[in-house]
């Protein structure tokens, strides 16, 4: 028993890979938050009156609510007076045009963590738009992409170049008002990304932004955009990490999906946000709120994350199922080790008819990891023959941490079909010692069950960030073969 | 090969084996039978490694070192095979997968490289044929919806392609059929070579029809009672484990 225990302790203590700090000049606003705040950022950024009025908007609303508290997380009050809402890298004055211009040592982080920018724009045909801090640092192959009318660049360029969409759809989704998280990003946002798939044009590579918060006592609050129109289809990836630091930094992001009439948008995150350390000082607090609303029939929508890091994860992506024959999916891997705690899962508001949605999720828990999967189907009158498939698996390993399910299900039409599957199991003994007698470490061998666990999920994922996210979880990629 | 002296195992407290005494030689079949609860499959697990058996005295030295002292991987890595009475599953992970990660940890210890994916699939379409399995088991998850019969096979799949020193095999007859009985002799006779030994646990003499074994050993309350050549096991099979675990009841009383 010992051994094998002290084996999965071993895993789970890995030290985190992405812990460094880069020493850029910053520039940044002073901590604390006021309407002067909102205005200098609205002001630093040369933003249109429509962008700082809604800002403005937000910020007060965001006065009068109060911090949601019904989350399945623990932590202390978080002084919003002490955090720095603006901070960029000091060349950004001289924006870069291209890459040649990037800070080098900025490129140097990305290459650390395995993000090669150039080696992306000439070979992987990955386009990158890599967020540093507060601000979008880089944005690879925007003229191939230009040349099909893709428009693909980071938020501020958008409000600045395509004022009109940003006009028409910011908000649309996550509404300003929408929580708490969701309104203070709406009012603080610093930058992000932007994405418009013309009528028709299926975006031909992945689109990728990584994440990374750098100074310290910064928050990041970055707000990506993602429209597909009529026809149109995208894939989309984002990848974080941050420094290994004591305090706790806030990263409170919104993303907004819109898929018009039989647009497809496939988003999927890699979360590896510093967790915090094994006693649990430090690490990210994530409160993210991602939406997507199939607006046009026939739209479908598809969330896959792979959450391996933060202290705390909040974080429901969603899908309105607007049009009729829309599909919403969600495939989730959600580990909660040493003293991490998520609480996470999905809402799939089913309003069109013949809709349909799929939710996979599997917990992992370990160390003293607290795993909550929290989930909402709402089937409203109007949709005949919903469908909606969840299976939610849980999977422990040690026995000081724990693993919760939270589904909720709303069903206003009797035509609707819904269907629910929980299971929560441990790694056996058994199966440890069947593959270590193959000759498998016993690291491979936890290794080898964790990643079948979420197979279901890492096959959702594009080839590779497969890899990558199996890497997050220290496991090797489990081979085609044949 | 394998030399065991006076090997003394508890579980959860409780005396299991009492002292067990057996030596093993390269190029050597041997079975060892009992009946239910006479300390079999317990001798087979210790001999892998498992946790939960309980060494209190005596010692197992496999190919001149202390088996005991290696963890269950290592055990593997140098040659010890142990064919499970009880194949477990492991979902989400495809059969072919687990083969390859075996394979490759076994030869990385043997200071081979890597076989490529091409050779790798030629080696396993050979063995499958050896064991009459479907192709389409090596793409399922390990033995997962298997069939009894498949599982066992599936055991002898994987000893095939790993080519133990040393294979175990825990009553992999039992709950088989007659054709699925050849199956797994045939496995075993095949890897039957001057440099490996082989160690049949099993309760009926059916198998031994099929492998023909050098020697036979009864074990009985944690004991070996007796040990002969094959005819012991043909003797077994007429009068029955009865008038030799009385014997060692007797004496151990």
């Amino acid at each position: 028993m010992t051994t094998s225990k002290q084996n999965i302790e071993a895993l789970i203590k890995r030290e985190y890979g992405a812990g460094f700090v880069t020493d850029v000049e910053q520039e940044s606003l002073p901590p604390g938050l006021s309407e002067g705040t909102v205005r200098a950022i609205s002001a630093k950024k040369h933003e249109p009156e429509f962008m700082l009025e809604w800002r403005l908007q937000a910020y007060r609303h965001w006065l009068s609510m109060q911090e949601p508290t019904w989350a399945h997380v623990r932590y202390p009050r978080i002084d919003y007076q002490d955090i720095i809402y603006y901070s960029a890298p000091k060349s950004r004055k001289d924006a870069p045009k291209s890459l040649d211009e990037v800070d080098p040592k900025l490129l140097e982080t990305y290459e650390k963590l395995g993000i090669p920018l150039k080696e992306r724009e000439l070979l992987a045909g990955v386009a990158v738009d890599a967020v540093f801090d507060s601000v979008s640092v880089a944005t690879t192959f925007k003229d191939k992409l230009g040349a099909m009318g893709i428009i693909f660049c980071s938020f501020s360029e958008a409000v600045h170049n395509h004022p009109e969409l940003v006009q028409k759809y910011l908000g649309s989704v996550v509404p300003h008002t929408d929580n708490f998280f969701a309104t203070l990003n709406s009012a603080v946002f610093s930058d992000g990304s932007f994405v418009y798939v013309p009528k028709g044009v299926r975006c031909p590579m992945e689109l990728s932004t990584y994440f990374r918060i750098n100074a310290s006592k910064t928050g990041q609050f970055e707000r990506t955009l993602i429209i597909a129109d009529e026809g149109a289809s995208v894939s989309y990836l984002e990848g974080c990490t941050a420094p290994m630091r004591d305090e706790n930094q806030l990263h409170a992001a919104v993303v907004e999906l819109i898929a018009l009439k039989g647009a497809t948008i496939k988003y999927s995150t890699v979360q590896n946000w510093y967790p915090g350390d094994a006693q649990g000082k430090g690490g990210i607090y994530n409160f993210v709120t991602k939406r997507g609303a199939c607006r046009g029939d026939g739209a479908k929508i598809s969330w896959t994350q792979v959450e391996t890091g933060s202290a705390i994860t909040w974080k429901y992506p969603s899908v309105l199922l607007e049009g009729d024959n829309t599909v919403g999916e969600f495939y989730s891997v959600a580990l909660a080790n040493n003293y991490q705690q998520a609480d996470t899962g999905t809402k799939m508001i089913h309003i069109g008819k013949n809709t349909r949605s799929t939710i996979i999720s599997k917990g992992i828990s370990a160390g003293h990891g607290q795993n909550a999967y929290r989930g909402l189907v709402k089937i409203l009158k109007g949709a005949d023959n919903a469908r909606n498939y969840t299976q939610c698996d849980s999977l422990l390993m040690g026995d000081k941490c724990g693993a919760h399910t939270f589904p909720y299900i709303e069903v206003k039409n009797p035509t609707a079909k819904v269907e629910h599957e929980a299971t929560t199991s441990r790694i056996s003994e058994d199966q440890l010692f069947y593959l270590k007698q193959r000759g498998l470490s016993a690291e491979d061998a936890v290794s080898m069950i964790v990643n079948g666990f979420c197979k279901a999920v890492f096959k959702e994922l594009p080839m590779e960030f497969a890899v990558e996210a199996q890497k997050l979880l220290g496991v090797s990629l489990e081979g085609a073969v044949g | 090969m394998l030399s065991i002296k006076n090997l003394q195992v508890n579980v959860e407290g409780k005396p299991i084996l009492n002292g067990i005494d057996l030596e093993v030689k390269a190029g050597e079949v041997h079975a060892i039978m009992g009946p239910n609860g006479s300390g079999k499959s317990t001798l087979a697990n210790v001999i892998a490694g498992r946790e939960g058996y309980e060494v209190v005295g005596g010692s197992v030295t496999y190919q001149g070192k202390d088996l005991l002292q290696l963890p269950p991987e290592e055990r593997a890595r140098a040659g010890v095979f142990l064919a499970f009475q009880y194949p477990v599953e492991v979902p989400g992970v495809s059969n072919i997968y687990l083969l390859k990660a075996a394979l490759n940890a076994v030869r990385k210890h043997q200071g081979k490289s890597e076989l490529d994916a091409m050779d790798f699939l030629t080696l396993v379409r050979e063995k499958l044929k050896l064991v009459e399995m479907k192709e389409e088991l090596l793409y399922r998850a390990v033995n997962e919806g298997f069939s009894g019969g498949e599982k066992k096979r599936n055991e002898i799949l994987q000893m095939a392609i790993l080519e133990p020193k040393l294979a175990v095999l825990d009553e992999t007859d039992s709950g088989l059929d007659i054709d699925a009985l050849k199956v797994v002799a045939n496995g075993v006779n095949t890897l039957r070579s001057p440099e490996r030994a082989t160690i049949l646990v099993t309760h009926y003499q059916r198998l031994l029809d099929y492998i023909v074994p050098d020697r036979v050993h009864v074990l009985a309350h944690g004991n070996i009672v007796k040990s002969g050549d094959k005819s012991l096991a043909l003797e077994l099979e007429r009068q029955g484990y009865a008038w030799l675990t009385q014997d060692s009841a007797r004496v151990s009383a």
